[in-house]
Parts: C-alpha cells; sequence; structure tokens
C-alpha cells in the first residue's frame, strides 16, 4: 500500500521540480518563437527567459520569485485503498515545501490581508478531485502566478452570435495587454455551467503545447485565434512583436440550450506544471 | 554592454533616456510594491520622512522570494512584479519621494506615462519570470526596512551590478513603448 510518507514527499518533490524547471514543450516553443522575432527588443526577451530558466535549474531556484498557488487535478480510482487522507497529506506537503524548497508565502485572507505564511489556508491548497475506476491515482499540478491569474475571464455569451466566442478570447487578451507575463498560454473552457466554463478553461493549460484538441472543429479554433492573438502585435512582455501568444487551448463541454459559457485563463511564459502517479506503491515524479 | 546608470541621477541623465534603449543599472536600487507605497504616500502626506533618502533613486516593483540563513538574508528569486497594480498611486510616489526612475513589468496607464514624463522620470522594463537572472545582480542586501509588512512587502535596499538588460519603454519625452 502507499504509505503517507511517499505521498507527501512525491507531493513536495512535485513542487520543487514544478518550480526548478519547465516542461520540455514550453521550452521548444519559446525556442522557436525567439527564432521568428525581429525586433531586438523581443528576442532580448526571450534571450533573459532562456537564461533564467538555465540559470533556475543550474542552481536549483525557483524560476520565478512568484512561486504561484499551486493547483491540484487529482483522479482517485474508487478501488484504491488509502490509510490516510490524502487532501490533508497535499496540505501537509504545501507547508513543507515552502520551508524546504522554499516558496514565497503567497497565501493570505480575502479580506484581513494577513497571510499565513504557510502557502495553505481556507481552501488552500485548490484540489480537483475526480472519482475514477480502478486503483489509479495521479495528481497534475499547475503553478499558478497572480499577474496571469488576475485576467481570468468568464462570459456568458449569446449562443447565436456568429464569432462570440474568437471576440471574446481576443478582446481579453487585448484587454490584458502586457501586463501578464507575455507570451502567455490561454486556456478557453466553451460550454458547461459558469463554474464548469472555468474549470475546463484550467484545464486547457495543463495540456503539452504543440498538442492541438482531438476534436476537428476545436484545433481549427485554437489556430484561428492563436493566429489572430500573434497578430495583435503585443509582443514578448508587451513591448511588441510578433508572439503575443504560445499557444490557445479550447476545451468544451455541453451546456443548456440557452447559454454559452466562455471562461479564460491565461498562464505565463513560465507555464510550470508536473505530474505524479502511482506506480505499484511509489509515486513517480515528472515534469513533461 | 549595455548603457550603465549608476543612480542617483538628476533630470538631465533622465531625460536623455529614448524609448527602445536597452540599459542596466549598477548601485542602489530599492524594491517597493503595495503595501510599501501605501505606507510611503500615507508618511510623506503628512510631513514624515521615509526610512531612506530616494531622491534621484531607483524603485523596483518586486516582491522577492526570500530565505533567512545563519548569515543573515538571501534572495533566491527576484524579478518585476506588475507595476500597472501600483497605478493609482504611481504618480503621487514619484512626486513625493522623487524617484527618477521605475522598473518593473507589463508598463503603466498611458495616464501615469504622462505623469511620469512631467516629473521626469522614466520606466524601465524587465523581463517577467526572470527571478534567478535578477537575483544574480544583487552582490549585497544593505538594508531591510518596514520589515513588518512582511518579506514580499517590505523595502529592500540592493547593492545592484549589471542589474537588467532593462528596456526604456516609458521615456520622459513622453514616448512609450506599449502603445506602439
Amino acid at each position: 500500500m502507499l504509505s503517507e510518507a511517499e505521498f507527501c514527499d512525491a507531493v513536495v518533490e512535485m513542487l520543487r521540480r514544478a518550480e526548478t524547471t519547465l516542461p520540455k514543450d514550453v521550452v521548444e516553443v519559446l525556442k522557436k518563437c525567439k527564432r521568428r522575432e525581429r525586433e531586438q527588443v523581443a528576442i532580448l526577451q526571450f534571450e533573459c527567459m532562456l537564461k533564467n530558466l538555465e540559470l533556475a535549474k543550474k542552481l536549483g531556484a525557483p524560476i520565478c520569485q512568484d512561486t504561484g498557488i499551486p493547483i491540484f487535478f487529482m483522479e482517485l480510482g474508487a478501488d484504491l485503498k488509502l490509510d490516510f487522507d490524502p487532501l490533508a497529506t497535499l496540505k501537509k506537503a504545501v507547508k513543507k515545501a515552502t520551508i524546504s524548497i522554499p516558496l514565497r508565502a503567497n497565501i493570505v485572507d480575502p479580506l484581513s490581508r494577513v497571510n499565513t505564511g504557510t502557502n495553505v489556508g481556507e481552501g488552500q491548497p485548490v484540489v480537483h478531485l475526480e472519482l475514477v475506476r480502478g486503483k489509479k491515482l495521479q495528481i497534475d499540478l499547475l503553478l499558478k502566478g497572480a499577474g496571469a491569474e488576475n485576467w481570468s475571464r468568464l462570459y456568458m455569451l449569446k449562443p447565436f452570435d456568429g464569432e462570440a466566442i474568437e471576440r471574446a478570447v481576443l478582446l481579453t487578451i487585448g484587454e490584458a495587454g502586457g501586463q501578464p507575463c507575455l507570451p502567455t498560454i490561454v486556456g478557453v473552457g466553451v460550454g458547461g455551467s459558469a463554474e464548469m466554463a472555468c474549470l475546463l478553461a484550467k484545464k486547457a493549460l495543463l495540456r503539452p503545447l504543440g498538442k492541438p484538441n482531438k476534436n476537428r472543429p476545436l484545433a481549427g479554433l485554437e489556430l484561428r485565434l492563436t493566429r489572430a492573438a500573434n497578430g495583435l502585435g503585443i509582443g514578448p512582455m508587451g513591448l511588441g512583436g510578433k508572439t503575443t501568444v504560445l499557444g490557445v487551448h479550447v476545451e468544451k463541454a455541453a451546456c443548456h440550450t440557452a447559454s454559452l459559457p466562455v471562461a479564460i485563463n491565461f498562464q505565463c511564459w513560465a507555464a510550470r506544471r508536473a505530474s505524479a502517479k502511482l506506480v505499484g506503491n511509489r509515486m513517480r515524479v515528472e515534469v513533461p | 554592454m549595455h548603457k550603465q546608470l549608476k543612480p542617483p541621477l538628476d533630470e538631465e541623465q533622465v531625460k536623455n533616456l529614448k524609448v527602445g534603449e536597452v540599459v542596466s543599472i549598477t548601485g542602489q536600487i530599492v524594491t517597493a510594491r503595495d503595501k510599501a507605497y501605501a505606507r510611503a504616500i500615507e508618511l510623506l502626506r503628512s510631513g514624515k520622512k521615509l526610512p531612506i533618502d530616494i531622491r534621484g533613486g531607483v524603485v523596483y516593483h518586486c516582491g522577492p522570494l526570500t530565505k533567512k540563513t545563519k548569515k543573515g538574508w538571501q534572495i533566491l528569486s527576484g524579478g518585476p512584479t506588475t507595476s500597472a497594480r501600483l497605478d493609482s498611486m504611481q504618480a503621487e510616489f514619484v512626486e513625493r519621494t522623487g524617484v527618477r526612475v521605475l522598473v518593473g513589468k507589463g508598463g503603466v496607464s498611458e495616464d501615469v506615462a504622462g505623469e511620469l514624463a512631467r516629473l521626469g522620470c522614466v520606466y524601465l522594463a524587465f523581463t517577467g519570470g526572470v527571478g534567478v537572472l535578477a537575483a544574480g545582480t544583487i552582490k549585497k542586501i544593505q538594508k531591510l526596512l518596514w520589515q513588518d509588512l512582511g518579506a514580499t512587502e517590505a523595502l529592500w535596499v540592493l547593492r545592484v551590478q549589471d542589474f537588467g538588460p532593462l528596456v526604456v519603454a516609458v521615456d520622459a519625452q513622453g514616448g512609450n513603448l506599449y502603445l506602439r
């Protein structure tokens, strides 16, 4: 059986790896985008990003001082027997990681703004739990800084307004301008219900770059949005250039006939994610 | 090598900086963000002094990731934060403190950019998310002030070398890279 200590250590390790290295797909796209830029200021932004990634890896230091808040997506098998509470242990692991990595203490009370100092608090860390068949246990982790998260939007659009989705996404990217750390990954959730659209938009950020949606119309929408966003010229860090987004990922769910919820969630270029899954009685951690 | 700025700077030096130019800073910079801005303005409004004179100086919008060791404080990661969050306080802060350079990410609003030009202050953009690169330019933590605000919001007085590369994004002539 999976022990609590093994689970806790794996989560701490997952946080450490996510904070200090980026997934290969993100690094590859950053390099590709750098080659496409013509203006010196835009190229310089990519140079700094790539140099920073090397330094972070070498020194084992967090890529960004905004170590974000961890968002956990946990798939838990209905037949899996555990002798501990995985949600309580996730909390424990975040506290531990805050000291051992270390992480910046980012969690405050929303009204008093008093910092808990531990990166955990009421409802934190965020865990989206999904019950699945069998004995599976998998955790996917996103680290979300405030610069990108602050531009999240939810629209309840008119269902039969031709290009309403495109307009909402591009309007939001335009409004955010240079304030999130561009180029961003844009997650778009279409349909479901108000809160489900938000969750889909966030889940869309887990998908590696360069993997279009398997659904053809959605893949087409992703491509059109990516091209249109990059045509805005906002550029890396808003300083002008050809790359405003690294990609646009759209996910959908069925919705009420009278509704069209569309949610948008940004991830900064330092798109930190990692995963851990149960193999035998051990957790295997990886940054993809 | 980029053009080096060595604070404190006078109006003349600041006015020579043009949008799109790449510079770096060697000397003293001070971090400040939301809570420090609010406290500084409150103190100066009531005729009191700041614990450090930053006239002609550089203010860096940053909430660093720090670690306290036996040898003292260490900054592990310290890239820029979103400057526009401070927009409602920006002009008054610059006017009352007399700083000549703001460093951050994402720029300031068009109105604030106009105010900065009037006050003879420039805005330099640093690449967001480059925490480790930025931390490497810190040669010494000279002072830690207003520690009661928490390590993220406190004033960190830093001696830096080749801090940058920074892009002149809003200059004192009304040039603004974010408006192209």
